[in-house]
C-alpha cells in the first residue's frame, strides 16, 4: 500500500470512529437517563422525538447556546486548556483499540483498527505496546482533573479535584496489575495479539477461549478499580452533586462542561472496550459463513459492540443500585483490599503458567 | 539517519539547562524539577546510545535502556522523600525560599 | 529525511520547554513546561526505537512523579517567586562554567559527528518489552530487586518525613 492510500485510509478510519464515538457518547446519556429511570420506576426523557430519541441533539444545542462564562480570578489558560487535555487523552485511547480484523473495500485491505496496518502477506499487526499506551492516557488524564479544579480558584473545587485526583492514582494501580493475570496468559502487550489468543480451541470442546474464565479475579478487580478509575458510582464522591457542591467542575459553564462530561462517557467507554478485548474475547462469535463478504467482515464489530454494550448496561445498572462510599472507606478499599488481591492474583498465575511449562 | 552527535547535543543542552535552573532559581520547587530535567537528559544519552551500539553489532547493547528504567526508579524514589522534606520545611518556615531557610548559617 | 524533521521538531519542543521552565515564575507553569518536556522526549524515544521505555516514561515519569509535584505545588499553595538576592558565587562562577562545559562537549561531538556515524528507526522489535523482559531479569536481576528495597524504604522515609509532629 503506497503512502497516500494508506493517509487517505487513516484518515477515513479516523474520521469514521470519532464520529462514531461521539454519536455513541451522546445516546450513552440517553442510555443512562432511560435505564436509571427505569429502576426507579419512572419514564425518563420520552417527549423530544420518538421515545426520547432525539433527547441528546436538544442537550446538545443547549450546551452550545448556552453562555460561555469565565470567571475573573481564574487562571485563563489552565482554566481553558484542562477540559480540552481531558477530552484528547480520552480519545488517544480509542486510537489504539482493534474493532475487528480487517476489511477489504475496492481492493485495499485495512486492519479495523486506527493504528493497524495490513500486510500485502495478510497478516495483520498494530503497535507492540498497545495497552500501555491506554494506560499512559489514563495517568495524563489526570492532570486534567488536577488542573482544573486548581485553575478554577475556588475552595470547593481545589479539594474536589484533589480528592478525585488522589482516588484516581491510586486505583491505577490496582487497574494496571489486574491485567497482568491476562499478559501473562497471551504473552503479549498488543491487543490483538490478545483477542487472537483467545480466539484458540475452546476447553473441552465447548468453553470459549476467554479469558474471564482464568481471570475472574482479574475481572472483578479490573472492573471495581475502572469504576474508580472513572468516577462513577459507587466511587463518584469527588463529583456528587450532594457533596462539595460539584466538585472540580464547579466553575466550568456550557462548552466546557460538556467536554468533562463528553470525556467521562468517552473514558466509561474505552475501559468498556478493554474489558471486552481482555476478558470477553474481543470480536469472537459465531459469523454465518453464507453471507456476502461485507457482512463477513463486519459480523466480528457487530459482536464488540453487543459485548461493549453489555458493559455499559453494567455500568448504568450499578449505578441505579448502588449508594456511594465515603472517602476513606473508598481509598482504604483501593489500598488495603485491590492491591493485595491484585498482587495475590500475579503469584497464583505465574505459578500456574510457569508450571504448566 | 540522524547523527548520534545530534542527540548528545540535545542531551548537552538540556542539561546545561537544568544546571542553570539549579543555580539561578529561588524556588525550592523549581530546583528539584531542575533536577529532574538533568536525569531526563543523562536518560536520552543512555538510549541513544544503546540504539547506536546495537546497530553496531554489540551485544548487550539493550543495557542502555534497562539503565533508563534504574535511573527513572531512583528518581521517583529520590522525589517521593524530597517532597516530602519540601513539605517538612514549608511547615516550618512557611515559606519556599532558599534563601530564607538558612538557620543554620554562620 | 523525515526521520530527521521529525527530530527537528521534538527537538525544539523540548528545549522550548526547558527555557520556559527557567523564564517562569509560578511553579506550577514550570512543572507543566516540564511535564511537555518529558512527553516529547517520550516522542523521542520512540525515534530510536525504544517504545518500552517511552510507555514508560509517559506512565511513571509524567504520569505519576510530575502529579506528585503538581500534587505539592497545589496543596502548599505558595505563590509566585520572589526576588531574592541569590548566591554571587553560584552566578559569577557557575553560569559561565556551565556555557563553557557544554560550548567544549558541543564543539566535541560536532567535529567528531562523521566518526560517530548515525542512527535509524530499527525495523526489527529492538526495544520491545520481550527483549527488556529478558535482560532485567536475567542479567539485571540484583539491581531490579535492590531497587525493590530502594522504593520500599522511599515510601517509608516519605511516609515518616509527611506526618505532622504532635
Amino acid at each position: 500500500m503506497d503512502i497516500k492510500t494508506y493517509i487517505i485510509v487513516a484518515v477515513i478510519k479516523i474520521v469514521l470512529v470519532v464520529f462514531i464515538l461521539l454519536t455513541g457518547v451522546a445516546y450513552t446519556t440517553l442510555l443512562e437517563r432511560k435505564l436509571v429511570a427505569r429502576i426507579q420506576n419512572r419514564w425518563g426523557p420520552t417527549r423530544v422525538g420518538p421515545f426520547g430519541l432525539l433527547q441528546p441533539l436538544a442537550d446538545g444545542i443547549k450546551f452550545i447556546l448556552k453562555e460561555d462564562m469565565v470567571p475573573d480570578s481564574v487562571h485563563k489558560v489552565l482554566y481553558i486548556m484542562a477540559p480540552m487535555l481531558a477530552l484528547a487523552m480520552s480519545l488517544i485511547s480509542i486510537a489504539v483499540i482493534p474493532f475487528g480484523p480487517s476489511i477489504t473495500v475496492n481492493g485495499t485491505t485495512t486492519a479495523l483498527q486506527i493504528t493497524g496496518v495490513a500486510h500485502s502477506g495478510g497478516g495483520l499487526s498494530d503497535i507492540n505496546i498497545g495497552l500501555l499506551i491506554i494506560l499512559g492516557a489514563t495517568s495524563i488524564g489526570v492532570y486534567g482533573v488536577a488542573l482544573a479544579g486548581w485553575s478554577s480558584n475556588s475552595k470547593y473545587s481545589l479539594l474536589g479535584s484533589l480528592r478525585a485526583s488522589a482516588q484516581m492514582i491510586s486505583y491505577e494501580l490496582a487497574l494496571g496489575l489486574s491485567l497482568v493475570g491476562v499478559l501473562l496468559l497471551s504473552g503479549s502487550l498488543s491487543l490483538r495479539e490478545i483477542v487472537n489468543a483467545q480466539g484458540q480451541a475452546p476447553w473441552w470442546g465447548w468453553l470459549p477461549h476467554w479469558y474471564i474464565f482464568p481471570q475472574f479475579f482479574a475481572f472483578f478487580i479490573y472492573l471495581m478499580a475502572a469504576y474508580a478509575e472513572t468516577n462513577r458510582i459507587p466511587f463518584d464522591l469527588p463529583e456528587a452533586e450532594t457533596e462539595l457542591v460539584a466538585g472540580y467542575h464547579t466553575e466550568y459553564s456550557a462548552m466546557k462542561f460538556a467536554m468533562f462530561f463528553m470525556a467521562e462517557y468517552m473514558n466509561m467507554i474505552t475501559v468498556a472496550c478493554v474489558a471486552t478485548l481482555l476478558f470477553f474475547g474481543g470480536w469472537h462469535g459465531p459469523v454465518p459463513q453464507s453471507a456476502p463478504a461485507i457482512v463477513q467482515s463486519l459480523m466480528p464489530v457487530f459482536w464488540f459492540a453487543v459485548k461493549v454494550f453489555f458493559f455499559m448496561f453494567l455500568y448504568i445498572w450499578i449505578r441505579g443500585t448502588l449508594p456511594r462510599f465515603r472517602y476513606d472507606q473508598l481509598m482504604a478499599f483501593g489500598w488495603k483490599f485491590l492491591l493485595p488481591l491484585a498482587i495475590a492474583n500475579i503469584i497464583v498465575t505465574s505459578f500456574i503458567v510457569a508450571w504448566r511449562a | 539517519m540522524v547523527p548520534l552527535s545530534w542527540y548528545l547535543i540535545l542531551s548537552a543542552i538540556l542539561f546545561c539547562l537544568g544546571v542553570f535552573g539549579f543555580l539561578l532559581k529561588r524556588n525550592i520547587i523549581t530546583i528539584f524539577m531542575s533536577i529532574e530535567l538533568m536525569l531526563n537528559a543523562v536518560n536520552l544519552t543512555f538510549v541513544a546510545f544503546a540504539n547506536y551500539w546495537n546497530e553496531r553489532g554489540l551485544k548487550l547493547a539493550l543495557s542502555g535502556q534497562v539503565f533508563v528504567f534504574f535511573v527513572m526508579v531512583v528518581a521517583a524514589a529520590e522525589a517521593a522523600v524530597g517532597l516530602a522534606i519540601i513539605i517538612a520545611v514549608f511547615r516550618t518556615r512557611e515559606t519556599l525560599n532558599v534563601d530564607r531557610v538558612n538557620l543554620l548559617k554562620l | 529525511m523525515f526521520h530527521q524533521v521529525l527530530f527537528i521538531i521534538f527537538g525544539l519542543i523540548c528545549v522550548t520547554g526547558a527555557v520556559n521552565l527557567l523564564m517562569q515564575r509560578h511553579p506550577i507553569n514550570s512543572a507543566l513546561s516540564l511535564v511537555v518536556v518529558m512527553a516529547s522526549l517520550a516522542l523521542i524515544y520512540l525515534l530510536l526505537g525504544a517504545e518500552f521505555v517511552a510507555a514508560i516514561q509517559v506512565i511513571v515519569y509524567a504520569g505519576a512523579i510530575m502529579v506528585l509535584f503538581v500534587f505539592v505545588i497545589m496543596l502548599l499553595n505558595a505563590g509566585a517567586e520572589e526576588h531574592s538576592p541569590g548566591s554571587k558565587i553560584a552566578f559569577l562562577v557557575g553560569v559561565p562554567g556551565v556555557i563553557a562545559l557544554g560550548c567544549l562537549v558541543g564543539w566535541i561531538m560536532i567535529s567528531n559527528s562523521k566518526q560517530l556515524g548515525g542512527v535509524s528507526i530499527s525495523p526489527t522489535d529492538f526495544g520491545g518489552p520481550h527483549n527488556i523482559a529478558r535482560l532485567l531479569f536475567r542479567d539485571f536481576l540484583l539491581p531490579f530487586e535492590v531497587t525493590s528495597v530502594l522504593i520500599l524504604i522511599a515510601i517509608m522515609g516519605a511516609v515518616v518525613l509527611g506526618r505532622r509532629s504532635n
